[in-house]
This record gives C-alpha cells, sequence and structure tokens, in this order.
C-alpha cells in the first residue's frame, strides 16, 4: 500500500510537470525551478505535509520534495536559532544533496566522454 | 511577403493549426508511469535504509545518494536522454533528473577545461534551481519567524 | 551605373557569364549516411566525432575534408583558386575558420545560418560574372553535436524534442564555381531580404523560416518572369514538414502553386519516421550537403535540367532570444541550370 501510494503521488507530481511541459514550452530549467519554488511555499504554508505523510517517497523524490526540504530546514532552525536561521536552515537541510549531486557530476565528467542522442 | 501586424497575426495562427501538438496523453502516460517506478524505488530504498536502523535523516540521504549516483551513471552511459525521450516530465522532475541536468552539462563541456567549462557549465539548470529554492527558504523562514514566532 | 541587364529587379540578378559548377563533395555524418541520400555522398564518417576530441574540432575537420575533396575532383589546385567562401553556425563561424586556416586562399567569412549555402553560390558567381575570379570555393557544413551544444541543451539532458523540432545535418558540403570547364550553370539569383513573421519558438524554425522562403521566392517569379513549372525542382533548404505546408499556404495565396516539382532538403536527407528527426533535417548542412551530393548528380546525370535551391536560414541569436526577442529568417534562391 505504501508503494502504491509512493507510486501515484510521485506519477501525479509529473504528470503536472508533463502538462507544463507540452501546454507552455516551458524549458526543463524553468519547470525544475518551479516545482522546487512551489514545493517549498507549499512546505512553508503546512500543506505539502500532507502530500508527504500521504505519499511519502513519492512526494520527497520529486523535486516539490527538494522545496520542502528547504522550507523544513528553515523552519526548524528558526525555531531552534531564532531569525538569523532563515540564512542557514534551507542550506543546510540540503547541503547533503547538493554536495553529492556536485561531487558525482564531477566525477560522471571525468570517466564519461559526450554522446551523440 | 506582407510583413504587417495583422498578417503576422494571421500566420502565427496558421502555424499553430499547421504545427503538429505533442502528443499529451500519452506524454502524460508515460510521465506518470515512469516519474511513479522512480518514486516507488526511492520508496524501497527508503524502507531498506530505515530497516537497518539509519535514522530519518539519514536515511533520507542514503536514499538520495543511491538516487544521484544511479543517475549520473546512466546519464554518463547516455541512456538518461533515451529514457527522458519517452518520459519526458517522469524523468525530469524527480531528483534524478536534478541530478541529470548537473551531470550533462558537465561532461559535455569538460571538452572547454575543468574550471569554466565543467566546474561553470554544471550549474546552467541546476543554479537557478538552487538560486531560487534558496531564496524561496529564507523568505519562509522570515516569514515563519514573524509570523509564528 | 547598374548593368541593367545584370539586373533584373530589386532581389534577382541575372549571371551573364558563364559560371560553372566544375565539381562537388558531400561528407555526411553516420545518421545522414543511414538516411535515404547515403548512396550520393562522397564519404560518410563513421563516427560523429571524426577522429577529433571535440565535436567542434570535428565540424572544422569535415569542412576542411569537403573543401580539399571539391578541389582535387576539379583538377584544379590551391593556386588555380582565387576565393574561397564559407560559413557555419559555430559563433564567429568557427567550424569554416578552423577548418580552412591552413589553405591559403583568400577568405570571406559569410553567415546566413542555415542558408549560408545559398549566399556563398550567390556571391561566389557574382565574383566570378563580375571579372573578379576565376575559380571559387564555396561552401558550408555544421555538426548535430555542436549546434545542440550552442543553441540549445547538453545531448545528455533527458528532454523531449517536440514535434515541430528539426535535426541539425553533421557533415559539409563544398562546390567549386569556374568560369571555365563542364557541368550545370548558375544563371540566376535571387537574394532575400529579412523577414521575421513574430515567431519565438526556437524548437519550430521551420515555421519562422517559411516566410522568408515565401518572399524570396515569389520575388524570383515576379522578377524573372518564370512559372513554377519552369523548374524540375523546387528545393528549400531546411523548412521540414511544418515550415513546407506554410510555404505552399502562402505561395498559394500569391498564385504560386507548384504541382509535385516543390521539396525541401531537410525531407530528402532523413526518413522522418524511420530515422526520428521529427519535422526534417536543419543546419548549413542539409541544402549544402543535399545538393552537392543528390541534386548535383541529378543534373550531371541528366535527370532533371533545372533546379531552383532555396537555403533557409533561421538568424538566432541565442542571447537576444532570452531577451525575448522573435526569429528573423532569411531565405536565398539560386537557379542552376544544365546546358
Amino acid at each position: 500500500m505504501e508503494y502504491l501510494k509512493a507510486f501515484i503521488t510521485g506519477g501525479i507530481i509529473c504528470i503536472i510537470g508533463q502538462i507544463l511541459i507540452d501546454k507552455t514550452k516551458l524549458t526543463s530549467a524553468r519547470i525544475l525551478v518551479l516545482f522546487v519554488v512551489a514545493g517549498c511555499i507549499l512546505g512553508g504554508l503546512g500543506i505539502y505535509e500532507y502530500i508527504y505523510n500521504f505519499g511519502g517517497s513519492g512526494a520527497t523524490v520529486p523535486l516539490t520534495g527538494f522545496g520542502y526540504l528547504l522550507s523544513k530546514g528553515v523552519i526548524e532552525e528558526v525555531d531552534k536559532i531564532g531569525f538569523l536561521g532563515a540564512f542557514t536552515g534551507g542550506l543546510k537541510a540540503s547541503a547533503g544533496g547538493i554536495s553529492i549531486a556536485v561531487l558525482f557530476s564531477l566525477l560522471a565528467a571525468i570517466i564519461f566522454k559526450p554522446k551523440e542522442k | 511577403m506582407d510583413t504587417s501586424e495583422s498578417k503576422k497575426k494571421e500566420y502565427q495562427k496558421s502555424v499553430k493549426n499547421l504545427s503538429p501538438n505533442s502528443p499529451i496523453i500519452k506524454n502524460c502516460i508515460w510521465a506518470f508511469f515512469s516519474g511513479g517506478a522512480i518514486c516507488t524505488f526511492g520508496q524501497i530504498l527508503n524502507n531498506y535504509f530505515k530497516s537497518l536502523s539509519f535514522g530519518e535523516d539519514n536515511t533520507a540521504l542514503l536514499v538520495n545518494i543511491v538516487l544521484i549516483g544511479m543517475s549520473a551513471v546512466l546519464t554518463g552511459f547516455g541512456l538518461y536522454s533515451k529514457m527522458g525521450k519517452h518520459c519526458g516530465a517522469g524523468t525530469i522532475v524527480p531528483i534524478t533528473g536534478f541530478a541529470n541536468s548537473m551531470v550533462s552539462p558537465s561532461i559535455e563541456f569538460k571538452t572547454q577545461g575543468f574550471i569554466l567549462g565543467l566546474g561553470a557549465k554544471m550549474f546552467t539548470v541546476a543554479g537557478p534551481v538552487i538560486v531560487y529554492g534558496i531564496t524561496t527558504s529564507i523568505i519562509v523562514g522570515i516569514a515563519h519567524y514573524f509570523l509564528a514566532g | 551605373m547598374i548593368n541593367m541587364q545584370k539586373r533584373l529587379g530589386k532581389h534577382t540578378v541575372n549571371i551573364e557569364k558563364p559560371v560553372y559548377i566544375i565539381s562537388t563533395a558531400a561528407l555526411a555524418g553516420k545518421k545522414e549516411g543511414e538516411g535515404p541520400l547515403k548512396d550520393y555522398f562522397d564519404y560518410i564518417a563513421d563516427d560523429i566525432m571524426f577522429g577529433e576530441k571535440s565535436w567542434e574540432k570535428a565540424e572544422s575537420k569535415f569542412f576542411k575534408k569537403a573543401f580539399d575533396m571539391a578541389l582535387k575532383k576539379s583538377g584544379k589546385t590551391y593556386n588555380d583558386i582565387d576565393y574561397m567562401l564559407s560559413g557555419d553556425l559555430l559563433n564567429q563561424c568557427g567550424g569554416s575558420t578552423f577548418g580552412l586556416r591552413d589553405f591559403k586562399i583568400p577568405f570571406l567569412g559569410i553567415y546566413g545560418a542555415c542558408s549560408t549555402f545559398g549566399e556563398a553560390i550567390s556571391i561566389g558567381s557574382m565574383l566570378i560574372d563580375g571579372g573578379f575570379a576565376q575559380n571559387v570555393l564555396c561552401g558550408a557544413g555544421s555538426h548535430f553535436c555542436s549546434a545542440e551544444k550552442q543553441f540549445r541543451f547538453p545531448l545528455e539532458l533527458g528532454t523531449q524534442r517536440p514535434p515541430t523540432a528539426t535535426w541539425t545535418v553533421t557533415g559539409a558540403g563544398a562546390v567549386v564555381l569556374s568560369s571555365k570547364g563542364k557541368g550545370p550553370k548558375v544563371t540566376c539569383i535571387t537574394t532575400g531580404k529579412i523577414i521575421d513573421m513574430g515567431i519565438k519558438d526556437a524548437a519550430n524554425m521551420g515555421a519562422a523560416m517559411a516566410g522568408a522562403a515565401c518572399d524570396v521566392i515569389s520575388a524570383h517569379f515576379k522578377e524573372t518572369g518564370r512559372k513554377p513549372d519552369y523548374y524540375d525542382v523546387v528545393a528549400t533548404g531546411d523548412l521540414g514538414e511544418v515550415g513546407k505546408a506554410l510555404l505552399k499556404k502562402y505561395l498559394a495565396e500569391e498564385n504560386i502553386i507548384f504541382k509535385n516539382n516543390i521539396t525541401d532538403c531537410g525531407l530528402e536527407i532523413f526518413d522522418n519516421e524511420k530515422q526520428d528527426t521529427h519535422s526534417g533535417g536543419s543546419g548549413c548542412a542539409c541544402s549544402a550537403v543535399t545538393f552537392s551530393g543528390y541534386y548535383y548528380k541529378q543534373l550531371t546525370q541528366n535527370k532533371i535540367k533545372r533546379i531552383l535551391l532555396i537555403p533557409t536560414g533561421a538568424l538566432i541569436n541565442t542571447d537576444i532570444s532570452q531577451q525575448g526577442e522573435t526569429i528573423p529568417s532569411i531565405a536565398h534562391a539560386v537557379a542552376i541550370e544544365m546546358e
């Protein structure tokens, strides 16, 4: 059941992205920005919590989940250390993901050669 | 060719009529199943790492490591773009798509050197995501401080 | 004083003295070498890198080889060539200039996006007709990967190509124009204006360019007094399915109606269904390789007698496009006939 919920939640979030791509001709870069910002705002408003509770990884794996992570981190940090937490909380919470993506990108670029489509 | 504003408008209308639309239903089905599958895989990893009694934060991080690592390898072998051709948003929206957007320019711009090629171009897509993500989080943090604090 | 025998109108000039296309060379990439025109190419590279370290270097090598081969086939030497005209899609015409830097022939770099091949033959023919040159080497080329890298997204990025998108042809085509010799003659040149129909979608270049093609074709028929059936083939450069449909519609509005003699190089070079190239082929190499390989042989083997070649170009500048601008376009028509 947990898996089915993750499947459906993730699938629906991707469908929203697909409709935006096909209907508005937004580039994938814009879609990703939009999804992170949307996830962060929905997280800040406490709405994404519900999606997460229902969908689990279906809510955290899409980029909206990255936005949610930013909002969760920043809120926790503000609660812990006060106003200045607004400037550190988001990046702190997402530090692991970003560092890994940077490292793997660097490694992949060293190992692999560019390819034709 | 008449290039008056009214003719241009009429021309743009004809372009719309004569240009085939993207097969949106088919694309959405692909996006749903591929995106759903990636998320389910994330859930499987999540449960697995939890069963090894990693804490919640560490579990989330480990899931990301595996997904980003897989995306990097698939991108390197040129397979991620092949998947993306069919899956569309199904492979763009998940964290694997974010990783793909960092790995692909890194590989491609390696020929321009490690600093201004690889190092700089790595963030052509991911850069804006991080910029606006962090900015939004700061706004959320400040709003939380004043409204909830 | 303008020579009114040479100038037929605002856009069109008559090439009075004979300008022969005495040889051509068509070099193509692997994908093009699997397409319908595979038997007509002089050389097919089996690797997109062409043995080089980068796509940009591969593109330069295509130029070098194509120009070399056209020269060799013409029987001329480097010393016989008075001018060399070439251009491509890379910034500052990098493909041409780096590929041709060892040739030691006076060089004029030109840019007309994918219409460059038409521009090269136009200027080359005028140089000969004007008595400034006897032999001119003209060419154009493009490379799928370097073009994608410069104009769009990294190749490994998992994006979808919409059905209106075209596929940049990898390769280079070159021709030797000469005042003496044998072969089809360049008889008439219609130079296009910059036409902008307000299209912004960079994934629908055919739509952006069809207006320019329509403009130059109607000017050509008006100023020469020729009729559409004068030509065995009227071939636009890289409009693709979408652009071709638009072109036909707007030509019909100007009462220029073709039977079956209108086509598009982008539709000849690829099998869109089988090769998954969506709307068709594009790029400088599209018309250059299709003419140098396919149509030139059709002419010399007397399968066709007259062709109007109209390479089309979308004058995109990535920086200005990002500022929200529409896509200006251009097309140049060149009439080539067997005696």
